[in-house]
């Protein structure tokens, strides 16, 4: 469990995040959403603690995240952030297993345990045939498969992931999410896209302007009355056997005016 | 077919091959070194023997074998003169090449080699004081080392000090630093030597730029040389998965709990140390810290645990190798170690520059 309250975060004199409180529950994905620049990243990066707040405090399973030694942190929190490592010369066979390094000690090698546990990550996302490939030769897609192993690897109880479908295409966008709802671990996930959210969130805090608009389970904070002011766009929901569909229509755009009149 | 495997038989990942394969040159290696050391010692104006060279280490150690079958100026050519050297020499490259390594980690950057920090200006500025106005004659046979290294100590000093005065060590600030002090203290050198209005002493400041092992003795620098190169390879082979996870990026560092900033801090201390020791051992001698560490790679891939060792004797290797044409070319004259590692390591850099614009094609 990950309870943040009143973080805040500024670029310069530019408050993005301003006193904030999200918590996310355990076996939950909460997920993180708001137009561009609202502060989705930089949340995220204040809830995992690559960001130290000024105010308010972070607190992983009861502990301040700030006293954490970073290993332990390591062992609670697992990250896939967007910067992506493509330099690496390492295989994605070493990638992965870097995930067990916050379990092992300084003077321990990784163990056939951890290969077994590595290996089995890797299948999870769909790229054992990819271990032996140099990482940076990669594509994008199979580069955020192999992050998302790698973080899996790390057996953290938290899995925190920003925008895991960038470059992902649409089937593996659900099979990376389904997978992420489906781990026992407390999951935070930034995403764009509304209707991945309704899909695979069990709630979601909507930001916007510095703060949160909305928080609560995924069918309260998907109201069209609550999104449009906040992202300006005309939407229309469908509630389909149980599931959230969300239609995005321009508001002004001439279509829109022509079925208004 | 690898996903049709049982998953227990398979070598999971390709580890265990990959373990196997660096054995096997940790290996060759090793004794590549010990023949490069025997050959290296019998090189040069009087060639000696490997065998009788083996004979004569063989029996200052261990005193086997009992008889002596060689000339009293033998034993002195190899104990006395050139197995210091040889040693020195195996050290100095070593100790090039694993800080190579860490700086190339540090600032994530394939072209950064041990002198990217400003050290050695330091360094030069120090044995430049020595040369030129006699700075720590105090200090007896050591004079020169111990006013390059106090060079050397105030460069890292520096760099240290901006380099953590916005809080936190990033990578860039790093660099900028170090080339910042580099500049500065390269000027301070070219002011002492112009100030001194010395031909002579301006000649020998620009032979210790260009490096030489002629300083190697059996004396207290070999060994402090010994303990703070040997440290810092082994040091940084314990923190290999550090140095993976650092040279991958910091967020991703500390995600995978090891805090950058600190990390990189300690990095810096060691490296500064280690450079320091060297360059005021055998002056600043290029190319070895910056062409071994893509050596190591290419031969084991990249996690530094399989790279700091190789590179340790490789550089090893390469630098007495280096020595010995620099002995033997002009002989009896000696050629500055540094134009001979310059000459191999120009072409070499320009062949790994075609090899990274092929991967990135």
């Amino acid at each position: 469990m990950i309870q943040a309250t009143g973080v805040s975060w500024r670029y310069g004199a530019n408050p993005v995040i301003d006193g904030v409180s999200v918590t996310a529950r355990p076996g939950r994905v909460l997920g993180l959403i708001g137009p561009n620049g609202s502060g989705k990243t930089t949340l995220l990066r204040l809830l995992y603690g690559a960001l130290r707040s000024g105010t308010g405090q972070v607190l992983v399973n009861g502990d301040e995240l700030s006293g954490l030694p970073s290993r332990e942190a390591a062992r609670r929190l697992a990250v896939v952030v967007q910067e992506t490592g493509g330099e690496t010369a390492l295989t994605v066979a070493e990638l992965v297993l870097l995930g067990r390094g916050p379990h092992l000690s300084t003077f321990q090698r990784a163990g056939r345990a951890d290969h077994e546990i590595a290996a089995r990550c890797l299948a999870r996302v769909g790229a054992t045939h990819l271990g032996a490939r140099a990482f940076g030769q990669l594509s994008g897609g199979e580069r955020q498969r192999v992050l998302i192993a790698r973080a899996l690897a790390q057996q953290a109880t938290h899995l925190l992931l920003d925008e895991p479908t960038n470059h992902l295409d649409i089937r593996y966008q659900h099979e990376i999410l389904h997978l992420v709802r489906n781990l026992d671990t407390c999951a935070v996930v930034v995403l764009h896209d509304l209707n991945l959210a309704a899909r695979y969130c069990d709630d979601l805090v909507l930001l916007g302007r510095g703060g949160v608009v909305a928080a609560g389970t995924t069918d309260e904070v998907l109201d069209p009355t609550v999104l449009e002011p906040v992202y300006g766009i005309g939407i229309r929901r469908l509630d389909l056997d149980g599931a959230i569909h969300l239609l995005f229509q321009p508001i002004g755009h001439p279509a829109n005016e022509r079925t208004a009149a | 077919m690898t996903a049709t495997l049982p998953k227990g038989q398979a070598d999971l990942l390709g580890v265990a091959a990959q373990r196997r394969r660096t054995g096997v040159w940790l290996v060759a290696l090793t004794v590549g070194l010990i023949l490069t050391g025997v050959v290296a010692v019998g090189s040069g104006a009087i060639a000696i023997p490997p065998l009788t060279v083996a004979r004569i280490i063989g029996h200052q150690l261990v005193g086997l074998p009992g008889e002596v079958t060689w000339t009293p100026p033998q034993e002195a050519i190899v104990w006395q003169v050139r197995l210091p050297r040889v040693l020195l020499g195996m050290l100095v490259g070593a100790g090039l090449a694993v800080c190579g390594v860490a700086l190339q980690a540090m600032v994530r950057n394939v072209l950064a080699d041990p002198y990217l920090l400003g050290i050695n200006s330091g360094a030069a500025s120090g044995a430049a004081a020595a040369i030129l106005f006699g700075a720590g004659a105090g200090f007896g046979q050591y004079a020169l080392s111990t006013s390059a290294f106090l060079g050397a100590l105030a460069a890292s000093l520096l760099v240290f000090l901006i380099a953590r005065s916005g809080g936190r060590v990033t990578s860039i600030r790093l660099l900028l630093s170090g080339v910042a002090v580099g500049y500065a203290l390269y000027a301070t050198t070219s002011f002492l030597i112009f100030a001194s209005g010395s031909a002579e002493g301006a000649r020998s400041v620009m032979f210790w730029l260009l490096g030489s092992l002629g300083l190697a003795r059996w004396n207290a620098l070999l060994v402090v040389a010994a303990v703070v190169l040997g440290g810092t390879i082994i040091y940084l082979t314990v923190v290999g998965r550090r140095l993976d996870v650092l040279a991958i990026g910091d967020e991703t560092a500390q995600t995978l709990g090891v805090s950058p900033d600190r990390f990189r801090m300690r990095l810096l201390v060691v490296v500064s140390l280690s450079v320091g020791v060297l360059v005021s051992a055998a002056g600043s001698i290029g190319f070895v810290g910056l062409v071994v560490p893509h050596l190591a790679r290419r031969i084991v891939g990249a996690p530094h645990v399989r790279v700091v060792p190789v590179a340790a004797l490789l550089g090893a290797i390469l630098l007495v190798w280096a020595d010995v044409v620099a002995r033997v070319l002009l002989a009896p004259q000696e050629i500055p170690i540094g134009i001979i590692t310059a000459l191999l390591g120009a072409p070499f850099l320009l062949v790994l520059i075609r090899r990274l614009h092929g991967a990135g094609a």
